[in-house]
């Protein structure tokens, strides 16, 4: 359902992204490990485009894009069918709960206001915070806010959804619910890539693992042969470090 | 005091209050809301960055906030008919006090909407809002929560700088207040009666702000979050 190939992205120079492909199919979990500073998050900017990339393609349902000559228009189009939950929430501050999740639905799909609205509560409904839908991000913490996130996200139908470490910026006790609901959308079938850091999580949910090192996909293949024959001794490594971490 | 000055400042009190409502006040509402529109217009440029545009802004600001508005009015006032522009006192004054004020108040809307998460705008775009509707929905009225308080800061001291007008021959306030004392010389209890007026006046601009912060709270979901 979306392909990409060459994917290259420099700062100043600086090149964080080294030519990276990745493939996902519909109804695949792809998780994106790997080292801090290995372009997990840069990556997932550019495949949304709040980055613009410096060469690549993409293929999105049949349709060839040339990632750094997108139009702004062809991006818009892209990304309703695509959305995006942050590391650190961003919900708009000035609204509540509910009208964080109608807004895009109203503004930007067009659509009438008792629709949106009903449908703003089933995604609420979803995460278990229909009865926080009058409360401001303000009042919520920071779990319910990332929560908000995701119903966000998933009102708008998106045939993909890239989640950023959206665990990082949480409270230890408040991750396992965030997970919960990611998995659960897992389990209805939603497509996702998500860049995390939550190992157990990736090894239950994902379909299939890409890990980022220096700007380059070292692998990116279904998760069992991942996590159980893995065969590079870079990767191995990561995942032991991590494993001692759990312990 | 004698029976003399408590009559001068009786009869002359509503005489003063009178330029007060007449003018004074006419003249900050009027010259204080286009300074407001020139406000976020040139924030506007400046953070959408506007080739062009931008560096005209900048100009602006610089002249404005480097020149005494003293000075800026005697040379719109005196100066400008030298090249054959000759404004009367009233417009002329308010467009002084818009242009001056408007350059200040430019660079408060700026920082407010500059301390806007950057992630809310990023957000926007996710679920597919254009840039000019992340801006009136989501960003401007945060931005708005921010600068009122400084803004409602400039308004007071705007107030007060009216009085300056009276130098390019405005009949307000202090005008009208130095006519009373020249003719009865009774300048200590004149002066602190225009002083009491004005203490008037912006103390229900303060009652105003406080109200106005507590109804933009409430809008705005409690205190503003910087997440």
């Amino acid at each position: 359902m979306l392909e990409v190939s060459g994917l290259r992205k420099a700062f100043e120079g600086n090149e964080i992204l080294k030519g990276v492909d990745l493939s996902i199919s519909k109804g695949d979990v792809l998780t994106v490990l790997g080292p801090s500073g290995g372009g997990k998050t840069t990556l997932l900017r550019c495949l949304n485009y709040l980055e613009q990339a410096d060469a690549g393609t993409m293929v999105f349902q049949g349709k060839r894009m040339d990632m750094p000559t997108l139009s702004r228009k062809e991006i818009a189009a892209y990304r309703r069918h695509t959305a995006f939950v942050f590391q650190s929430f961003n919900l708009f501050a000035n609204k509540t709960a509910l009208r964080n999740v109608m807004e895009g639905l109203i503004v930007a799909r067009k659509m009438p206001r008792a629709e949106a609205e009903e449908r703003a509560e089933a995604a609420l409904e979803r995460v278990g915070l229909r009865d926080k839908k009058d409360a401001y991000p303000s009042q919520l913490s920071g779990g319910q806010q990332q929560r908000v996130a995701i119903a966000r996200a998933v009102a708008g139908e998106p045939d993909v959804i890239f989640f950023d470490e959206p665990t990082s910026a949480l409270d230890p006790e408040l991750i396992g619910g965030v997970l919960d609901v990611i998995q659960h959308l897992a389990e209805d079938g939603m497509t996702m890539i998500v860049v995390t850091h939550e190992i157990n999580f990736a090894r239950h949910v994902s379909t299939k693992v890409l890990f980022m090192d220096e700007g380059r996909a070292l692998a990116c293949m279904p998760a069992g042969p991942f996590f159980e024959e893995q065969k590079l001794e870079r990767i191995q490594t990561f995942l032991r470090s991590l494993d001692r971490k759990d312990e | 005091m004698s029976e003399r000055v408590i009559n001068i400042l009786i009869t002359s009190f509503p005489r003063i209050l009178g330029q007060g409502i007449l003018v004074t006040i006419p003249l900050t509402v009027i010259s204080f809301s286009l300074a407001l529109v020139i406000a976020v217009i040139c924030a506007m440029i400046q953070i959408a960055d506007i080739k062009g545009l931008k560096q005209i802004v900048r100009f602006y600001i610089w002249i404005i906030r480097g020149t005494p508005l003293l000075v800026q009015l005697y040379l719109v006032y005196f100066g400008l008919p030298d090249l054959g522009i000759m404004l009367p006192a009233f417009p002329c004054a308010i467009a002084v006090f818009a242009l001056n004020e408007g350059a200040y108040c430019a660079e408060t809307v700026r920082a407010a909407i500059e301390a806007v998460p950057k992630g809310q705008m990023e957000a926007g775009y996710c679920v597919g809002m254009s840039y000019t509707q992340i801006m009136c929905r989501i960003v401007l009225p945060q931005a708005f929560r921010t600068a009122f308080p400084p803004l409602s800061n400039s308004l007071i001291s705007m107030v007060k700088d009216t009085s300056l007008a009276a130098n390019i021959t405005v009949m307000e306030m202090f005008m009208e207040t130095q006519r009373v004392a020249g003719r009865t010389y009774e300048h200590l209890a004149l002066y602190s009666e225009v002083a009491l007026i004005y203490l008037m006046f912006c103390t229900v601009i303060t009652w105003l702000q406080r109200m106005g912060e507590r109804k933009l709270n409430a809008m705005n979901g409690g205190e503003v979050i910087r997440a």
